[in-house]
């Protein structure tokens, strides 16, 4: 199979779903001449026209408003946050509008939109460009979370997201738009709910998503070399969770680590180990571990960012400890 | 003016209609029938009705959480507004919404809203969304002078400009900003002149005049239809009741109300109606007695009304 980008396989699926659905439009700041700044958009302004790529101001609760309101009225928009951290700008359009708008209005409007940014640390962009923010989504009612941790779900989850009736927060990591990977030529989708089993394994259940599956796969293959099956698993979507997946492995493995780039307290970890210890706490044969950033801001210098954000060793110190 | 008696008479009954059933949900309210919070549009009728009877059917509005006149002008059906104020399951949102959030797109209803502005950038969405499928429809919001200092509203005014939205930005000042004297809480004289710091026209009407607010937003309807972009009104009104009940209205004179209370539309419109228009006393009287039967119907109904299914209580969460 053909090998693209993260990026390449963003753009087909906007690309694709244009051609086949004329709701769909992108807004958001310098998407269109420019491309996008990960330049996931480049060369749709040219096909599509200004009419379907609308380059915004900078402007967030006003752009993703806007979108609110094309969705309510037969559009199917897709707003683009230059970055995760810009959300907070545009929180009460996300939180209190889109969320709730269906919900409060007894089901007679529907809000299609898909909310499409990019997150994580590991680049030196501090503690305002740094944040990964899913738990906050997770959190409130309405909203679909998906977060792709390769080209074939990017692509696959992107097409499902702008297929849902529903708002969907898609979540991108900054530092997996130049990764490649396989991606077919032809129409699929993935569907949103089910987690991936990306490395089988009988000795630790290892849950993670987004860029840090590439840590936990590389942890994975370390631990084994020192005889410990991992069973790696990539969420792909935190709303809805797949703890069925989970629970599965859980009864082979009897051992659960779940790693992720967002802050420890109270991140998608704790609500997967809540979860875990009132479905499935009798197939648990140790606590549950979690690896995450600490809880403070993403600092900027390398030597600070690297002990501030997890990486393979220490998913790989976790695995030691939950099978010791 | 090409208002005809009849339109008049729809007027005024409009009017009416929203007194008494703003009337009759703040006596639900303190019998204890209506939960959470009621912000009652008492006093603005004038403004509402004046305003979106120069919109058609199928022209788009949010609105705010002082929004019930609004929304029964625009054609919500006020047994469902009153049931859903009751919490039933016949409510407009099926008792999930409440006051704040009536929302119907049927009649181009995109919400009220319980944040201040919100509505506005989701108008500015629904004015786009008209001009991209090349119709000639517009959508309007309304909000309150106290919506002039939130960022989603100045950020909706430049969209509205950037794009030409046919969108009508529709101020209902009524002095005050919840409790707050809006004066004191701007360095401006006027509300309107900030829209002109956006490239956006603006006029000053007077709120408590319902013909003169139906003929300058048709002005403005009207741009907007032909490609002339977004318009700013700010309407002079006053709420005759409290920002919500259970309000002790300390920020304002008993006086100040006076004189506000003597220009009530609800009593100087019919009779500028029979001296100005010449229309009889017992038609304006035949109004009165059909809008009475029609709150007791809907108070009746709402009443009457089963609760939500709380085995529904998860529907509705997604779609």
């Amino acid at each position: 199979m053909r090998e693209i980008t993260y990026a390449q396989a963003l753009r087909e699926a906007l690309d694709e779903e244009m051609e086949r659905d004329p709701n769909i439009l992108l807004l958001g700041e310098d998407i269109g001449v420019y491309g996008g700044v990960f330049k996931v958009t480049e060369g749709l302004l040219e096909k599509y026209g200004p009419d379907r790529v609308i380059e915004t101001p900078i402007s967030e609760a006003g752009f993703v408003g806007a979108a609110v309101g094309l969705a309510m009225t037969g559009k199917r928009p897709m707003a683009e946050l230059m970055f995760m951290d810009f959300a907070w700008v545009a929180s009460d359009q996300i939180f209190n509008q889109a969320a709730k708008m269906r919900y409060m209005s007894g089901g007679r409007v529907k809000v299609p939109l898909v909310i499409r940014t990019q997150q994580g640390g590991g680049r030196g962009n501090a503690a305002q460009h740094s944040q990964s923010l899913e738990a906050v989504f997770t959190h409130i009612p309405g909203l679909k979370v998906a977060l792709p941790s390769n080209p074939y779900d990017a692509k696959g989850l992107l097409k499902t997201a702008l297929r849902d009736d529903n708002p969907v927060v898609f979540i991108e990591h900054k530092l997996l738009y130049n990764t490649k990977g396989p991606v077919p030529v032809e129409d699929y989708t993935v569907p949103f709910g089910q987690a991936a089993i990306k490395r089988p394994g009988d000795d630790v259940t290892l849950v993670s998503l987004s860029r840090t599956v590439l840590h936990a796969l590389e942890a994975a293959e370390a631990a084994a070399e020192e005889g410990i099956d991992v069973e790696v698993i990539d969420l792909r979507t935190t709303v809805p969770l797949d703890l069925d997946t989970i629970v599965q492995s859980l009864k082979k493995t009897n051992r659960l680590v779940v790693a992720h780039e967002a802050h420890r307290r109270l991140g998608i970890g704790a609500e997967i180990a809540a979860l875990v210890q009132e479905h499935a706490f009798d197939y648990l044969d140790a606590p549950i571990l979690r690896v995450a950033a600490m809880d403070i801001p993403i600092p900027y210098s390398r030597v600070l960012e690297d002990v501030a954000l997890p990486g393979p060793q220490d998913i790989l110190d976790a695995v030691r400890r939950v099978v010791a | 003016m090409s208002l005809k008696k009849q339109d008049l008479l729809r007027m005024y009954k409009t009017m009416l209609l929203i007194r008494r059933f703003e009337e009759q949900a703040v006596q639900f309210s303190l019998q204890g029938e209506l939960r959470g919070s009621l912000h009652p549009c008492i006093g603005q009728e004038a403004t509402n009705v004046g305003a979106v009877f120069a919109l058609r059917p199928d022209d788009l509005m949010t609105c705010t959480y002082r929004g019930h006149g609004h929304c029964i002008a625009k054609g919500l059906d006020p047994r469902e507004g009153m049931a859903e104020l009751l919490g039933r399951e016949t409510g407009c949102s099926k008792g999930k919404g409440g006051s704040m959030h009536w929302t119907d797109p049927a009649i181009g209803l995109l919400g009220e809203n319980a944040i201040v502005g919100a509505g506005a950038p989701i108008a500015v969405g629904a004015a786009l969304s008209a001009k991209l499928d090349g119709s000639d429809r517009v959508a309007i919001t309304f909000f309150g002078d106290g919506a002039i200092n939130q960022g989603a509203l100045l950020e909706a005014l430049n969209l509205a400009a950037a794009w030409q939205a046919p969108v009508i930005f529709f101020c209902e000042n009524n002095l005050y900003s919840e409790m707050t004297p809006i004066a004191n809480m701007i360095g401006t004289e006027t509300l309107a002149e900030r829209a002109e710091g956006f490239g956006i026209p603006a006029m000053i009407v007077d709120g408590y005049d319902v013909i003169e607010v139906y003929e300058k937003t048709s002005e403005a309807v009207a741009r907007a239809r032909a490609g002339g972009g977004p318009t700013f009104i700010e309407a002079k009104t006053y709420r005759l009741f409290g920002h919500m009940v259970g309000d002790n209205e300390p920020y304002r004179t008993r006086e100040e109300v006076e004189e506000w209370r003597a220009r009530d539309p609800i009593k100087t419109f019919p009779e500028r109606l029979q001296k100005e228009f010449k229309i009889a006393k017992k038609e304006i009287e035949a109004i009165r007695e059909e809008v009475e039967a029609e709150i007791a119907e809907i108070a009746r109904f709402a009443l009457e009304s089963p609760w939500p299914k709380v085995e529904e209580i998860e529907t509705f969460v997604f779609a």
